[in-house]
């Protein structure tokens, strides 16, 4: 076969938003990171926040604005992004370690204690990781959350995971 | 109501509850069109089933029309004539059937766009639709390996869908030089391991019975080819998601005013905010009225549904709040930066209707 060709431009955070939790906010216990930096049409996020934590819009196309202080990463947000772009981290979990919970919608669905392959937003490998817990409620409507523990220093870089069957990439 | 996709759901829905008897005929064997194989959640709001899949919303639009003695479901019937005198010849089953309705709401979608290249006519080379129809509405995968041509939101969307059935998406390909599809798409793919080429083409698909890789090169700021940019992937499947344009045939036969607007996806027919045509009684909504989302579809088929029914007399209490609350909706849609060229596309619509005379 061939190896797969590197992605035009590396995809990170732009480093104007203020949408992200700061590192004094995530060291204090879980919260959201919502990774959605373009205005399109669409508000679930709000609908689904019972905290009041993601303020309402006052236009459909705004980015979405958390008072972090409010959030305390309980995470009913995950699920219903249609974007696929809302994550919870939780850096008080262990001295070296956290937890990253991120939407997971491919099979096989890893179980707690397997062990997979952290990947971050450019799809490159930088840590094996223990699922910790898999949440897969009527109300995830089949977008199961998938919480994992990784190093500390990567609780902001790794935002995906490849779980047994056919490796891709 | 040409066509069960959303446009022609809701516009069917929106007749019925003014009071209207509606007979809703479309090809397929099954109601919803492109929602069937929408296996991902819809942006939006709560109003036009933001968070739900397409899969779903098809089956919950259909549900509202099930068993209503207003509405007639007639399936598997293609529309294939639009006659001078208004009648429809429908056909069904090898037979001719025709139907004189008082008011078409035509919501037939829009076609796929092709790309020329040496060995485009190899078997492997698919349309992003057929891809998704094949993967979500029968179950079968189309290949092993895939090149994505095209990075607007069917490509990345059918892309991730790709994967989700277990396909290797070596590559997606962009002539542009920006993904033209929503961020979030891109970064969906993106960090499972899909690169997403920008300025990239498909240069040549080979094999001899059937695809057995593709050749891909860069493309310079005029979008010419760089010659020795050339790239060699092992695919059996080229998956092609460059663009869709209004399936208008029936628009043409009834002698609508149509134009042609780039930006809507090709020749649209002129109309005015209530979606109807230089035919009086003739309306359009959904994707043949210029190419846009699901979500939009929805929302104009239930203007063009409103207003057919009322200006055959029908009304309902709610009437005027319904189209109101649709006009704010859809203004709303349409707002954002990658929704500038679909306002465009409408506002030169728009401004060739009231040079017509269709628009006041």
């Amino acid at each position: 076969m061939h190896s797969k060709p590197e992605n035009a431009g590396v995809i990170g955070i732009p480093a104007d938003v203020r949408m992200i939790p700061d590192v004094s906010r995530r060291a204090r216990g879980p919260v959201v990171v919502i990774e959605c930096f373009e205005e399109i049409p669409c508000d679930p996020c709000h609908d689904a926040c019972r905290r009041g934590a993601i303020r309402p819009f006052d236009d459909i196309c705004h980015l979405p604005e958390v008072d972090f202080d409010k959030c305390n990463g309980c995470g009913a947000c995950i699920p219903v992004c249609p974007g696929l772009a809302v994550f919870v981290v939780d850096e008080s979990w262990k001295e070296d370690r956290a937890i990253v919970r991120l939407p997971y919608e491919f099979v096989p669905l890893p179980g707690p204690g397997d062990i997979v392959t952290g990947l971050d937003r450019n799809g490159r490998k930088r840590c094996e990781a223990r699922v910790i817990k898999v949440e897969k409620a009527k109300r995830h409507d089949r977008t199961p959350v998938v919480w994992i523990e990784v190093p500390k220093p990567l609780s902001m870089d790794v935002r995906h995971i490849r779980a047994g069957g056919k490796a891709v990439g | 109501m040409i066509g069960a996709g959303p446009a022609g759901l809701c516009a069917t829905i929106a007749a019925r509850d003014m009071g209207a008897h509606v007979t809703l005929v479309d090809s397929q064997d099954r109601p919803g069109g492109q929602l069937v194989k929408q296996t991902h959640k819809f942006f939006g709001s709560r109003g036009q089933f933001a968070g739900k899949r397409g899969i779903d919303i098809a089956r919950l639009l259909a549900e509202r029309i099930e068993n209503d003695p207003l509405v007639e479901i007639m399936l598997d019937a293609t529309v294939v004539g639009f006659y001078d005198d208004g009648a429809l010849g429908i056909e069904k089953n090898d037979a001719l059937t025709f139907l004189k309705p008082e008011r078409v709401v035509c919501a037939t979608g829009a076609s796929e766009r092709m790309l020329a290249f040496p060995n485009n006519d190899l078997p492997g080379v698919y349309g992003a639709g057929a891809v998704q129809t094949l993967m979500n509405v029968y179950g079968v995968r189309p290949g092993k390996a895939v090149l994505m041509v095209g990075a607007g939101n069917i490509g990345l969307i059918v892309s991730y869908q790709l994967m989700q059935a277990g396909v290797d998406v070596v590559a997606v390909v962009e002539a542009m030089p920006q993904v033209g599809g929503y961020d979030v798409h891109a970064r969906k793919i993106q960090r499972a391991g899909v690169p997403i080429l920008t300025s990239h083409t498909v240069k040549a698909v080979h094999g001899t019975q059937v695809v057995e890789g593709a050749t891909i090169w860069s493309l310079d700021g005029s979008f010419r080819p760089i010659p020795g940019t050339e790239r060699y992937f092992e695919v059996d499947t080229v998956c092609l998601a460059v663009g869709l344009t209004p399936l208008s045939d029936l628009l043409w036969q009834a002698g609508c005013k149509m134009a042609y607007v780039p930006e809507l996806g090709g020749h649209v027919a002129l109309r005015n905010e209530d979606y109807e045509t230089s035919r009086p009684g003739l309306f359009v909504a959904g994707d043949l009225a210029g190419i846009e989302e699901a979500s939009s579809a929805m929302i104009e088929g239930t203007i063009a549904g409103l207003s057919a029914a009322w200006s055959l007399g029908y009304s309902a209490a709610d009437c005027e709040l319904r189209l109101a609350a649709a006009r704010a909706q859809l203004e709303a849609l349409r707002r954002g930066p990658k929704r500038e060229k679909v306002r465009s596309g409408i506002d030169e619509l728009m401004q060739l209707g009231r040079e017509a005379g269709i628009v006041a």
